[in-house]
């Protein structure tokens, strides 16, 4: 009767939800077993948080006190910010370098060595730069998201199919409207299949700038909870950043089906 | 100067492509190529696979500047883009990104006509070439046949005095393709009805058409002009087809002419499609 079948799978997948709690709870609340691993009863729930309290600082934050949407925000404008300066100037580069082999042959070792620097640790230098604000944050998110969208850019533009181009040509396209029709829709196909990963990253490099030092946003909490060991606290911004990220993901997702619909899919059928 | 020069005339041209890793590697692929196409004359160019023909295209386009020799489009030196030629190409040329409406506007688009005008010229050839309710449909949404039914409304919705055809029937089954040769010449003779000042003396089209189909060729054309295998290959023959128009593709196949001038050029060129065949053979061993 409760096979797992395609109908059912949402029930499942909450179900599996629960389960991974229900097991937590049980693990961690003091007193409702016998310690197993620790010496006492509250060191479990000392290390690992209990899912109630957890719900309750959710629930603090989001309904009884309403505080966590100043720090949301600001989260999500650095993101936000990260990722379209990033997207920008990765397209721009990414264009000007494609269509410019002479410039690629001469920054090509640098830009390899840019991409497999570790980014994240230029965000110390990033804060002494422009402060703790959200500068400093966006700075770091660009970085991430450059790489990934120059890449994606500088092959797209690389593989436009030259049928396509010498047809542009060969219908009165002068250079610029070379750029504007044909490279640039090419690139902005490549920078859109890329867009999960780069708004993934750009939102990275947002918590990941917070946690190292600020005054607001989420990583913030996080990072105010650690300091006095509030593990319930961690937890639940955690909660919180791993629902924002979905809630980022869905909508990117949402833009992606808009803005792609001359691409391909598989398995779509003509509808007549 | 000629009161009427050939639309086309490529004299003594000469292809040779050099391997950019290699300088050594040289490779040529058409030499000593005269060849013209009268205003208004529609000429098709056959030969043995890897003779060169899109190259030959590819100059009288101007997006390939030949080693040697010169090409003319109507008395004038060709610099650059062949602004009186359209081209429809052997591979998918259309713009993924762009619905079929806005890829047989592009054209018009570029050349700066107002976007308004561009969309009611395009909407009369896409209805011209038969897709007139499939304009909002983006290319892979459209079957091989009708994805080639847009280049060829794209095509002619600039006007070119020339149009250059790279096999562009190739990749179609034989019933679209005898569908889509029949609509060409029609369209083609049609010009003659809407003939536009100084489109030649007929107000039709030029056509360079390149196929490997030798039925096709002589179904269609004017002039068949057959080309020896590569590499250097050149024009080593022509054939004037009188068959009377206008033609149907599909019935003029059976007629007692027909088949004459088929067993005639075929004679010419069996030689050289052995020869280019023995050469792949032995560039693949």
């Amino acid at each position: 009767m409760f096979k797992p079948t395609p109908r059912n799978i949402r029930l499942w997948q909450v179900g599996l939800l629960a389960a991974v709690f229900a097991f937590w709870h049980v693990m961690t609340a003091p007193g409702l077993i016998p310690p197993m691993m620790f010496d006492n009863d509250r060191q479990a729930a000392f290390f690992f948080g209990e899912p109630v309290k957890i719900v309750g600082r959710i629930w603090t934050w989001f309904v009884a006190e309403a505080d966590i949407y100043r720090h949301l925000w600001v989260t999500l404008i650095e993101t936000l910010l990260a990722f379209g300066i990033g997207s920008v100037l990765g397209l721009l580069c990414g264009l000007w370098l494609a269509l410019s082999p002479m410039a690629s042959a001469i920054l090509e070792p640098y830009i390899k060595a840019a991409n497999s620097m570790p980014r994240i640790i230029l965000a110390p230098i990033f804060a002494v730069w422009f402060g703790l604000g959200i500068a400093s944050k966006v700075a770091l998110g660009v970085t991430l998201v450059f790489f990934i969208v120059f890449f994606n850019v500088y092959q797209g533009v690389k593989e436009v199919s030259p049928v396509v181009l010498a047809n542009a040509r060969m219908l009165g396209a002068n250079r610029k409207q070379l750029l504007r029709h044909v490279y640039l829709p090419s690139a902005t196909s490549w920078v859109f299949s890329s867009l999960h990963t780069s708004v993934g990253l750009a939102f990275v490099g947002a918590v990941v700038g917070e946690y190292l030092g600020s005054s607001q946003g989420v990583g913030y909490l996080i990072l105010q909870a650690e300091g006095t060991f509030d593990i319930n606290t961690v937890m639940a911004g955690i909660l919180v950043l791993t629902a924002f990220a979905l809630v980022l993901d869905a909508a990117v997702g949402r833009v992606e089906k808009r803005l792609m619909k001359w691409q391909p899919r598989a398995g779509e059928t003509e509808k007549l | 100067m000629n009161p009427s020069p050939p639309a086309l005339a490529l004299a003594g041209v000469a292809c040779t492509f050099v391997s950019k890793d290699d300088p050594g590697q040289r490779y040529t692929a058409v030499e000593d190529v005269t060849l013209t196409v009268g205003a208004g004359e529609f000429v098709a160019v056959v030969g043995p696979t890897g003779c060169g023909k899109s190259t030959l295209l590819n100059v009288a386009a101007g997006l390939l500047q030949p080693s040697t020799g010169s090409v003319q489009v109507f008395g004038q030196p060709l610099a650059g883009i062949n602004t009186r030629a359209g081209y429809m190409f052997q591979a998918e040329s259309l713009m993924p990104w762009r619905t079929a409406l806005a890829n047989v506007m592009a054209g018009l688009e570029f050349r700066g006509v107002a976007a308004a005008e561009a969309r009611t010229q395009a909407e009369g050839w896409l209805r011209r070439v038969g897709l007139g309710g499939f304009g909002d449909r983006y290319p892979h949404q459209l079957s091989g046949g009708m994805r080639k039914r847009t280049s060829l409304a794209q095509t002619l919705a600039l006007d070119p005095d020339i149009i250059l055809m790279d096999e562009p029937f190739s990749a179609l089954d034989i019933q679209t393709r005898q569908l889509m040769e029949n609509e060409v010449l029609e369209l083609w003779q049609g010009a003659e009805r809407r003939a536009a000042p100084g489109a030649g003396p007929t107000g039709r089209k030029a056509v360079l058409f390149i196929t490997h189909d030798l039925d096709e060729a002589i179904a269609m054309s004017d002039r068949v002009v057959i080309m020896s295998a590569g590499p250097a290959s050149r024009p080593i023959g022509e054939f004037t087809i009188d068959i009377p128009r206008p033609r149907d593709v599909a019935e003029i196949k059976t007629s007692q002419h027909f088949i004459e001038l088929h067993a005639a050029i075929w004679a010419r060129l069996r030689d050289e499609v052995l020869k280019g065949y023995t050469q792949q053979l032995g560039k693949a061993a």
